[in-house]
């Protein structure tokens, strides 16, 4: 089957079966660990620092506040990883792309394939997550509390998605492996601090009132307010508005992921 | 070891490269060239890897591309494989002319490649690395499973398809990678310096394992810069140096037209320096050449020359042997081929 930007959906699929493969025999050292990280956030934040915010957030105790941005983080997290780290191992030190262009696969195939990876692994954090914030509500707390959270998994999809497609831009244009220092410190780690996870950013003592607006132009921002809208209502215009910015971006990127992997790796 | 197991499985072999055949049947127009290139030229930066060079390969035939280090055979390869979009000129594989993604999509659909560096999945065992690789080229899971267990035994790989590509010598992972060339079944398979750096041991091996593919009927490109493994194993090929073809034919041709059957091949006292007596035997020769620290004469009546040699240099090692590929390579170009 073709696809736009003449992607072969059948040579994408074997390099996304490719890395179910691989992550049959290393999910227990590979995935599992991942998984723990915005638990361990849920618990040391949501409960520990929870105590200390005693008001709470926009009528939430603290951990039902934060719960769903988390949950948007981990799949931030997760497709960030695999297009980072591991496509940078496999295209520029394994050789794997050399020996997939080698069959009939193209660029664009392999590009699609190792988004379409990247998505799934999303998906599995964010959902395992889902897991637990939904025994969370079960034993009280009002984490999930919106019919609408039936398209959390949706979200999640979403905003992997993009940040797959993030990581493959930057991964497609660096040659040393060392620059991911910077995209994580710099990159990830603001985003995950600032993006509304921990702290409303409608303040008007924060960046001058600003935080909001400077926000809205940087990608977890939207994922998180979709998130905390489908977990937790009541869903606005605004949230519309986040999707679309997310489809946007992905589209854009979807552009230029395959040109810029081409460039990268075709003499 | 290696070449003792080979004997236990020849009948299973056999049945297998026959079913492989009725695989390659039928061919689209057998007459057709399997790959032309004309005035085929690229160049990196300012460095011209390959610099017009004009080639027909048959289907059927094992078609050498010899030469050094760097005379541009792997990029040449690169050109073949679609790894590399060519300079300029024209290349046509297999009836389509390469440039399009489409017309790259069918080229590749038919094509093999063992290439020059071990690109083996390591995370995967030896049978998930056909496996995998078979679903590339269309095949559903179920005769992905059936290919790789099929190739396995082809590459005598079969008792170790479960361990880990990591575990493997280096003579084991170019059999993978000569097993994973094939998954999809190719009309032409592009063999590059396929027995670099392998032992002698796993070498013969290799060789033998293309002489099984030559028999599937495939076309066969090997690069190679050892000129034996040419000898053995091409029934044409042409000559490499900095970027050009230099020469090409039948390799007994090639030895035939540019030097003679034998060659006598004296050691020198003093590098460059051939003895007054050396002179005499000079002019026996059809032709002499100066290398080093060795006089080369090339020779029809081997024998004559040496006695000759014995009596006239008798403190010299004097060596009578059959002119190599590696003879025509020096005699037209003036240099060996590890320089």
């Amino acid at each position: 089957m073709r696809l736009p930007g003449d992607i072969n959906l059948t040579t994408a699929l074997s390099v996304w079966r490719r890395n179910l493969t691989e992550y049959g025999h290393t999910w227990m050292t590979n995935i599992l660990p991942n998984f723990f990280d915005p638990v361990l956030y849920l618990l040391g934040m949501g409960l520990g620092l929870g105590m200390f915010v005693g008001r709470g957030v926009n009528g939430l105790s603290y951990i039902e506040y934060i719960a769903p941005g988390l949950m948007a983080a981990s799949a931030m997290q997760g497709a960030s990883f695999e297009t980072t780290y591991n496509v940078f191992v496999k295209m520029n030190f394994a050789k794997l792309y050399d020996a997939y262009l080698a069959t009939p696969a193209q660029i664009q195939d392999i590009a699609f394939g190792e988004q379409l990876w990247a998505n799934t692994r999303g998906l599995i954090y964010g959902c395992a997550f889902l897991l637990v914030l939904i025994g969370f509500t079960l034993a009280g707390n009002n984490i999930i509390t919106s019919w609408w959270a039936v398209l959390l998994p949706v979200a999640m999809l979403m905003t992997a998605n993009m940040f797959a497609l993030i990581g493959l831009t930057f991964t497609a244009s660096i040659r040393n492996i060392n620059y991911y220092g910077f995209y994580y410190t710099l990159w990830l780690t603001p985003l995950f601090l600032f993006s509304g996870i921990f702290f409303p950013l409608d303040n008007p003592n924060m960046a001058g009132g600003h935080a909001e607006t400077i926000a809205w132009f940087t990608p977890l921002y939207h994922a998180v307010k979709l998130m905390r809208g489908l977990a937790q209502g009541p869903m606005e215009w605004s949230h519309a508005v986040s999707a679309l910015w997310i489809v946007a971006i992905s589209v854009v990127l979807s552009v230029i992921v395959p040109r810029r992997m081409r460039k990268r790796m075709i003499h | 070891m290696i070449l003792g197991s080979q004997v236990g499985t020849k009948t299973l072999r056999t049945t297998f490269l026959r079913g492989l055949v009725s695989w390659c049947e039928p061919k689209t127009v057998p007459m057709e060239p399997a790959v032309t290139g004309k005035d085929l030229r690229k160049n990196y930066g300012d460095f011209v890897a390959v610099d017009g060079i004009d080639f027909e390969i048959p289907r059927g035939v094992c078609f050498g591309f010899l030469g050094p280090n760097g005379a541009g055979k792997t990029t040449t390869m690169r050109m073949i494989y679609r790894a590399s979009p060519i300079g300029s000129g024209s290349l046509n594989i297999l009836g389509h002319e390469v440039g399009s993604g489409a017309n790259d999509r069918k080229i590749k659909q038919h094509l093999g490649v063992v290439p020059q560096e071990d690109n083996l999945d390591q995370e995967l065992s030896v049978r998930e690395n056909l496996e995998v690789f078979a679903r590339f080229y269309g095949l559903g899971r179920k005769a992905a499973k059936a290919r790789a267990v099929e190739l396995l035994d082809f590459v005598n790989l079969t008792e170790r398809a479960n361990a880990k590509v990591l575990e493997l010598s280096g003579g084991m992972k170019r059999r993978v990678l000569i097993a994973r060339g094939l998954v999809g079944n190719p009309q032409l398979v592009v063999l590059d310096e396929p027995t670099t750096g392998l032992d002698p041991q796993a070498r013969l091996n290799l060789w033998d394992r293309m002489r099984d593919l030559k028999k599937r009927e495939a076309t066969l490109i090997l690069t190679t810069h050892y000129m034996d493994e040419a000898e053995q194993l091409c029934d044409t090929l042409v000559i490499m140096d900095k970027g050009k073809i230099v020469a090409r034919g039948a390799p007994r041709d090639l030895i035939r037209e540019h030097v003679s059957s034998h060659v006598v091949q004296i050691a020198l006292k003093e590098e460059g320096l051939v003895p007054e007596q050396g002179k005499e035997l000079q002019g026996l020769a059809k032709r002499h050449e100066l290398h080093h620290d060795r006089l080369l004469l090339y020779v029809d009546d081997g024998e004559a020359v040496v006695t000759r040699a014995a009596q006239l240099l008798p403190d010299s090692e004097t060596l009578l042997r059959r002119s190599t590929l590696e003879d025509v390579f020096l005699r037209i170009t003036g240099r060996g081929l590890e320089e």
